[in-house]
C-alpha cells in the first residue's frame, strides 16, 4: 500500500542518516593534532602561510613525534571568535584531536583560551595569536603559548624612535584587541622617556578610506605611528602618499610584514625607511633563521619570497608541541599532566632566538627592530636594526608598575602633553 | 499539496469549497510568490479542540517524536550539542523568517538582529566576563527582561519596515541588521565591541545543569517543538488566516474591516518572541556574544536556512537548519578545506534554481511523482506541488 | 509643498547650515578637506550605483551579484592593465569583462525568472558567495593595486586645502561624465526612450515591435559595465581584495534606496548623501561614523520608502 511503501522509504532514509551520524572510526599509533587558522576572509593570506609554518615544522620532525605519527587536521575561522570556538569545538569533540594548535588572530585567542578551560583533557598551543588577555588575564593552566604577544612585540620600538627625533607622533590604529596591546608596548617606554602621542585615530576595522584620518593629521607631529594590518595598511600607505603626505612612518607588527611588502602593485617605495618591531625579521643573520628560510623556500613553491611573521609563529609553537611529544614519549595519560610539565621546561634555539615560557605559559623573547629596506633584485624587506632580548609580558617595566597601568584599551596608555 | 490532501478536500461535504483550486490566471502578488501556501483544508471544523488534534496525528509524528528522545542515547555528545542543539536554536530563529516571510509577506533579513538583542541582553543583564558592564542579575529574570526588550525591538523594526514591501523591506531590515552590527562593534560602554561577552552559562535549574549536552538539547528541542506547535496553530487561528489576507490582497482586507497595520506589527511581535527565544538559546549554546556573530553573513545565512528548507511549511526552517550545520561543520571534510564556502554557496544555488520551495518543494515533487507513477493517473498534473 | 513638509525640511536643513558654519570656523582646512573627500567618495558611489539602479529600476531585476561583477572587473582589469601596462585599457578590460558576465547572467538566471523579486534576490546572493569564493581561490587573498599614469596620481595644490590627491579629482570628473552621458543616453536617444518604456509597459513596447528581450540585455550589460567599469577606477583609489564586493553592494544598495530607485538623478543624490554623511562621519565622529550611513538610510527609509526621487512600481 502507498502508506506504507512512504513510510518505509522514510524510515530507510531516517536510518541512513542515522548510520551516517554515529562518525567514523581512525587508524591506530596516529595522534591527531588540530590546526586552526583563518582561511577566510581577509585574513586568509596570512592564514595559509601560518599552515605552511606548521606543515614545515612536521616536516622536519619526519611525520612522526613520541614515537606516533601525527595527523594535522586543520579548521578554519574567519577572524570572528565565535567561528574559531565553533571550528575547535569540532576539532576536540568531532575530530578528536589530543592537541589543538591555533588560533591566528587576537580576540580568537582569548575566546579559544576560554573553551580551554573546560576542555581540561586537551592541551592547547597557540598559533599566532597576540592578545595580552589571553594568559594575562584568567589564564588557563592548559593553553600554552610559546611566542611573545603583542605588545611585548613593540618594545624598544619607543626608544627607537626617540633616538630617530620622533617625539611627537600621532596614532593610527584599528579599533580592536590587537593594535591596543601594540599600542601598548609601545607607548610604555616611549611615555615614561619623554614622547607624545599628540591623538589617537581609532578607525573600524576594514576601513577603506583613509581620506578623512589623513586630514586630520596635526602639522606639527614628526612621525605617524600605524598599527594596521593586511589591506587596510596598504590602502593607507598609497593614499598617505597621494595625499601628499612626507611624514615618516613608524608601523606595527603587521603594518610592514611581508604580506604588506608583497602586495601586487608599483606603489612600493614610499614605503622604504619605515621603522617596525616584531618577534622575527626577513634579515635576521643568524645560521638558524638562513636554514629556516631555506626549508621554507625548499618546501613551498607557492609561498612569499621569505616567510612571514604567521609562518613563523606557528612553527615555533608547532616544534615546541612536536618536541614535548618526543620529551614524553608521546605519553598523554593522566590527563597530559607529564606532556604539560615537558611543555613549561621547553627550552630550544628557534629561528629567531631562543624559545621559552614564564610561569603563565607565555612566551619570554626578543624582539627586533627593524627598516624597511631595498634589496638588489628591487624587493622590499625588513633590516634589522636592533635586537632587544628578554621581553616579559611587564614589558620592562616593574611589575607593579604594569599592574597599575593594566591591559591595552583605547584610552591606556595616553601621553598627549 | 499532494494528491491525498487533494482527494481529502474533494470529498469534503462542507457547502463552500474551502480549497483553492486555481481555476483563473493566478493573481501576481500572490501565488507567484515563493513563500505561497495554499489554504489549508479545514474539514474538521465542527469537531472538538482535542478530537481533531488526535484525528490529525499520523504515525510520521509519532516516529518523528520518538525519534527525538532517542537520538541523544545513540549519537555522540558533539552531534548532540554541535549539531543537533544548534540546528534547533538556528531552526528557532528561521522559523521566526518563514513566519514573517511566508505567511505575513514580509521577507525580513532583522531577525537574526534581534536574536542578537536578546543574547547581548542576557550578557549584560546576567553574568559574564565583563564584570564591568554585566549586572548579575539571576538567569530567569535575565531572560524574561531580555525578552521583553527583544520583542519591543522586534515592533519598532517592523514599525520601520511595514511602510515597504517586496525587495525594500529585504533592505532597509538588512539595513537595520548591518547598523546594529557596526553599533555594537563599535561601542564599548555596552557592547565591548569586538570582544563581545564570553563566559555566559547557561543557567542550572534545580538539579539540572544545563551546560550537560543531553540537558540543553532537551531543551532546545522543547523550545523547538513549542514554537512550531504554536505557529501551525497561529496559522489557523483568525489571526493567521486575516495574516495571510493581508500577504494575498491588503487592500481588500482593509476594506473589510481588518486593522492592516495592527495585524502586520503583531506578527512581527511574535516573529520576535520566536527570534529572541532562539538568540537565547545560541548564547547559552555558545557561551559567548561578539558583533561577529550579527554581521552580514549571519543576517543572510538565516535566509539561506529559511529558503534551504522551503519557506511554505513551519518543519522547513528545521530542515533548513539541520542542512545547513551539516554542511558547515562536515563540508570541509569533504572537499579542500579551504573551498568549503564554495560548497554551501553552490548548494544554495542549486536549491534555490531549481527548487524555489527549497528541500520541501523538492519532496514535494517527489511525493508527486510516486503517487501519480502509482495508481492514481488522474491527480497527475492537475496540481504541482 | 504643504507648510509641514516645509518645517520638516527646514528641521533638517537648519541644523546642517549651523554645523557647517561652526566646522568652517573651527578649522577652514579640515572642513573644506572633508567636504572634498565627501563629493569624491560620492562620485565612486555614484558609478557603481549608477549601474545597479539601471537594471533595477528599468527591468526589477534584484541584482545582488552586482558586487560580484565590481570585483571580477576588477581583477580581469588589473590582468589587463598588467599584460599591456596601460591604465586605460585595464578600465577598458574591467567594462567590456563585466559586461559579458552580465549578459551571461542575465541570459541564464533572470529571463527565467522575470517577476520574481525574492527568487532572483535568493539566486544572485547564492551567485555572489560562489563567485567570490572562485576569485579568492584564483586570484588569492593578497591585495592588488593599480598602476595608472604618473599625473593621475600625484597631488593637486589647490587654494585653502593645500595638498589633494589628483587621481579623486579624475574620478569626480569620470562619475560627471558617466552621469551625464547615462542621462542623455536615457533622456535624448532613441535607445534610452524605448528602454525607459520597457520599463512603464513592457507589454506595449513589445506589441509595437521591439525586440525587447535584446533592450533588456543590452541595459544589464551596460549597468553590469558600469560596475566593472567602477571596479577598476574604484581598486585604483582603494585597493582590491577579497571583501570589496560585499562592501560596494552594500553601499550600492544605501545608495539606490536612499536616492530612489531607477532613477539616475536619485542615485546622485544618494551617493552625495551618503558620501558626505560617511566623509564628515570619520572626520567629526570616527567611533560611529560607519553607524550614520546605515541611519541615513533607515530613516529615508522610513519617511520616503521609495527613496528621496523613486518612482512608484
Amino acid at each position: 500500500m502507498q502508506l506504507s511503501k512512504r513510510t518505509l522509504t522514510r524510515t530507510v532514509i531516517s536510518a541512513a542518516i542515522l548510520a551516517a551520524t554515529t562518525g567514523f572510526a581512525f587508524a591506530e599509533g596516529t595522534l591527531k593534532v588540530g590546526l586552526l587558522s583563518i582561511l577566510e576572509g581577509p585574513f586568509a593570506v596570512p592564514g595559509q602561510d601560518g599552515i605552511r609554518g606548521a606543515e614545515l615544522a612536521l616536516k622536519q620532525k619526519g611525520g612522526t613525534a613520541g614515537g606516533m605519527k601525527i595527523q594535522l587536521i586543520s579548521g578554519s575561522s574567519d577572524g570572528n571568535p565565535d567561528k574559531a570556538v565553533a571550528a575547535t569545538r569540532k576539532l576536540v569533540e568531532q575530530d578528536k584531536v589530543q592537541v589543538m594548535i591555533g588560533p591566528l588572530s587576537g580576540d580568537e585567542g582569548i575566546a579559544v583560551k576560554n573553551y580551554a578551560k573546560t576542555q581540561a583533557g586537551i592541551t592547547f598551543i597557540n598559533g599566532s595569536s597576540g592578545a595580552q588577555a589571553a594568559t594575562l588575564n584568567d589564564p588557563s593552566t592548559n593553553f600554552f603559548r610559546f611566542n611573545t604577544e603583542g605588545a611585548q612585540w613593540m618594545v624598544g620600538l619607543g626608544d627607537h624612535a626617540l633616538s630617530k627625533g620622533y617625539k611627537k607622533m600621532f596614532l593610527i590604529a584599528e579599533d580592536y584587541g590587537f593594535p591596543y596591546s601594540q599600542v601598548q608596548g609601545f607607548m610604555a617606554s616611549y611615555c615614561a622617556k619623554g614622547g607624545k602621542v599628540l591623538d589617537k585615530a581609532w578607525v573600524p576595522l576594514g576601513t577603506k578610506d583613509y581620506a578623512s584620518v589623513i586630514a586630520k593629521i596635526p602639522k606639527d607631529v614628526d612621525a605617524l605611528l600605524v598599527v594596521l594590518g593586511g589591506s587596510d595598511a596598504v590602502n593607507f600607505l598609497t593614499q598617505y602618499e597621494q595625499a601628499g603626505g612626507t611624514k615618516p612612518m613608524v608601523g606595527g607588527s603587521i603594518t610592514v610584514d611581508q604580506t604588506v611588502l608583497n602586495y601586487k602593485g608599483k606603489r612600493r617605495e614610499s614605503l622604504v625607511g619605515t621603522a617596525s618591531a616584531g618577534p622575527m625579521a626577513d634579515s635576521l643573520d643568524t645560521a638558524e633563521w638562513k636554514k629556516f628560510v631555506a626549508d621554507y623556500k625548499a618546501n613551498f613553491k607557492d609561498g612569499f619570497p621569505s616567510p612571514s611573521l604567521f609562518a613563523y609563529l606557528y612553527y615555533i609553537n608547532t616544534k615546541a608541541a612536536l618536541d614535548g611529544l618526543d620529551a614524553v614519549k608521546g605519553d598523554l595519560s593522566g590527563g597530559q599532566k607529564k606532556y604539560r610539565e615537558a611543555l613549561q621546561k621547553t627550552k630550544f634555539v628557534g629561528p629567531a632566538g631562543e624559545v621559552v615560557i614564564d610561569a603563565n605559559r607565555n612566551g619570554v623573547g626578543p624582539t627586533y627592530i627593524t627598516e624597511v629596506t631595498k634589496a638588489a633584485d628591487g624587493s622590499l624587506f625588513n633590516k634589522v636594526v636592533k635586537t632587544v632580548p628578554n621581553i616579559t609580558q611587564t614589558l620592562g617595566l616593574p611589575e607593579a608598575e604594569f599592574k597599575k597601568m593594566g591591559l591595552g584599551t583605547r584610552d591606556i596608555p595616553d601621553c598627549r602633553k | 499539496m499532494s494528491a491525498a490532501q487533494w482527494r481529502r478536500a474533494m470529498n469534503t461535504q462542507l457547502p463552500r469549497a474551502q480549497v483553492s483550486v486555481v481555476t483563473q490566471a493566478p493573481d501576481r502578488s500572490a501565488t507567484s510568490f515563493p513563500g505561497y501556501i495554499p489554504t489549508q483544508d479545514l474539514s474538521n471544523q465542527n469537531k472538538s479542540w482535542l478530537s481533531r488534534a488526535w484525528s490529525n496525528i499520523r504515525i510520521r509524528h509519532c516516529l518523528v517524536l520518538l525519534g527525538l528522545f532517542i537520538y541523544p542515547l545513540i549519537a555522540s555528545p558533539f552531534f548532540t550539542y554541535q549539531i543537533a542543539a544548534q540546528s534547533m536554536a538556528l531552526g528557532l530563529i528561521a522559523l521566526s523568517l518563514t513566519f514573517l516571510g511566508g505567511y505575513g509577506g514580509m521577507v525580513s533579513l532583522s531577525q537574526m538582529t534581534v536574536a542578537g538583542v536578546s543574547g547581548y541582553l542576557i550578557a549584560i543583564f546576567g553574568t559574564s566576563s565583563m564584570t564591568a558592564i554585566s549586572l548579575g542579575w539571576p538567569w530567569w529574570l535575565a531572560v524574561i527582561f531580555s525578552i521583553l526588550i527583544s520583542i519591543v525591538f522586534a515592533t519598532l523594526v517592523g514599525w520601520l519596515s511595514i511602510r515597504t514591501e517586496g525587495i525594500h523591506t529585504i533592505m532597509i531590515t538588512l539595513a537595520i541588521g548591518v547598523a546594529f552590527f557596526y553599533l555594537t562593534q563599535q561601542n564599548y560602554v555596552l557592547f565591548n565591541g569586538f570582544q563581545g561577552f564570553s563566559k555566559i552559562g547557561s543557567p542550572t535549574v534545580g538539579d539540572v545543569d544545563f551546560k550537560d549536552p543531553n540537558a540543553f538539547y532537551f531543551l532546545s528541542v522543547g523550545c523547538a517543538l513549542l514554537s512550531y506547535w504554536s505557529v501551525k496553530y497561529l496559522v489557523r487561528a483568525p489571526f493567521g488566516m486575516a495574516l495571510q489576507g493581508i500577504r494575498d490582497n491588503p487592500r481588500r482586507m482593509n476594506s473589510l474591516g481588518f486593522n492592516i497595520t495592527a495585524h502586520r506589527l503583531a506578527a512581527h511581535a511574535f516573529a520576535g518572541l520566536l527570534a529572541s527565544v532562539g538568540g537565547i538559546l545560541l548564547i547559552w549554546y555558545n557561551n559567548r556574544i561578539s558583533p561577529g556573530s550579527i554581521n552580514t553573513g549571519a543576517l543572510i545565512n538565516i535566509l539561506v536556512i529559511a529558503v534551504l528548507g522551503g519557506m511554505k511549511h513551519p518543519i522547513g526552517a528545521f530542515i533548513g537548519a539541520i542542512t545547513f550545520v551539516l554542511l558547515q561543520n562536515f563540508a570541509i571534510d569533504l572537499v579542500d578545506r579551504q573551498r568549503f564556502n564554495l560548497v554551501i554557496g553552490s548548494v544554495f544555488l542549486l536549491i534555490v534554481f531549481f527548487s524555489p520551495d527549497g528541500l520541501l518543494g523538492l519532496w514535494q515533487k517527489l511525493r508527486v511523482r510516486w503517487a501519480s507513477s502509482g495508481r492514481d493517473e488522474r491527480i497527475q498534473g492537475s496540481r504541482r506541488a | 509643498m504643504k507648510r509641514s513638509e516645509l518645517a520638516f525640511w527646514w528641521l533638517l536643513v537648519l541644523p546642517l547650515v549651523l554645523l557647517s558654519l561652526w566646522g568652517l570656523y573651527e578649522d577652514a582646512t579640515l572642513f573644506l578637506k572633508t567636504t572634498l573627500n565627501g563629493l569624491t567618495l560620492a562620485a565612486l558611489y555614484f558609478i557603481v550605483a549608477s549601474g545597479f539602479t539601471l537594471v533595477f529600476g528599468l527591468m526589477r531585476n534584484v541584482n545582488l551579484a552586482h558586487g560580484s561583477l565590481f570585483l571580477i572587473g576588477a581583477y580581469i582589469g588589473w590582468i589587463a592593465g598588467e599584460y599591456t601596462g596601460s591604465w586605460l585599457l585595464a578600465v577598458l578590460a574591467g567594462f567590456i569583462s563585466a559586461a559579458i558576465i552580465g549578459v551571461l547572467i542575465q541570459i541564464i538566471v533572470f529571463r527565467r525568472m522575470q517577476g520574481e523579486d525574492l527568487r532572483q534576490t535568493l539566486v544572485t546572493i547564492g551567485l555572489s558567495i560562489v563567485l567570490a569564493d572562485l576569485m579568492l581561490w584564483y586570484f588569492g587573498g593578497e591585495i592588488y593595486t593599480f598602476d595608472p599614469p604618473a599625473w593621475i596620481y600625484g597631488t593637486t595644490s589647490l587654494p585653502i586645502i593645500e595638498k589633494f590627491p589628483t587621481y579623486r579629482l579624475i574620478v569626480l570628473c569620470i562619475s560627471i561624465v558617466i552621469g551625464l552621458g547615462l542621462w542623455t543616453v536615457l533622456t535624448r536617444t532613441r535607445i534610452g526612450m524605448m528602454i525607459r518604456a520597457g520599463v512603464d509597459d513592457r507589454g506595449m513596447l513589445s506589441a509595437s515591435g521591439v525586440n525587447v528581450q535584446r533592450i533588456f540585455a543590452l541595459t544589464f550589460a551596460l549597468g553590469a559595465g558600469l560596475a566593472g567599469l567602477a571596479g577598476v577606477v574604484g581598486g585604483t583609489a582603494l585597493s582590491i581584495s577579497p571583501g570589496e564586493d560585499t562592501r560596494y553592494l552594500l553601499a550600492s544598495l544605501v545608495v539606490v534606496i536612499v536616492g530612489g530607485m531607477g532613477s539616475v538623478p536619485g542615485a546622485a543624490i544618494g551617493a552625495l548623501l551618503i558620501g558626505l554623511a560617511e566623509q564628515f562621519g570619520q572626520a567629526y565622529a570616527p567611533t560611529y561614523s560607519v553607524v550614520f550611513t546605515f541611519v541615513i538610510m533607515i530613516i529615508a527609509l522610513a519617511f520616503r520608502p521609495r527613496g528621496v526621487l523613486g518612482k512608484a512600481i
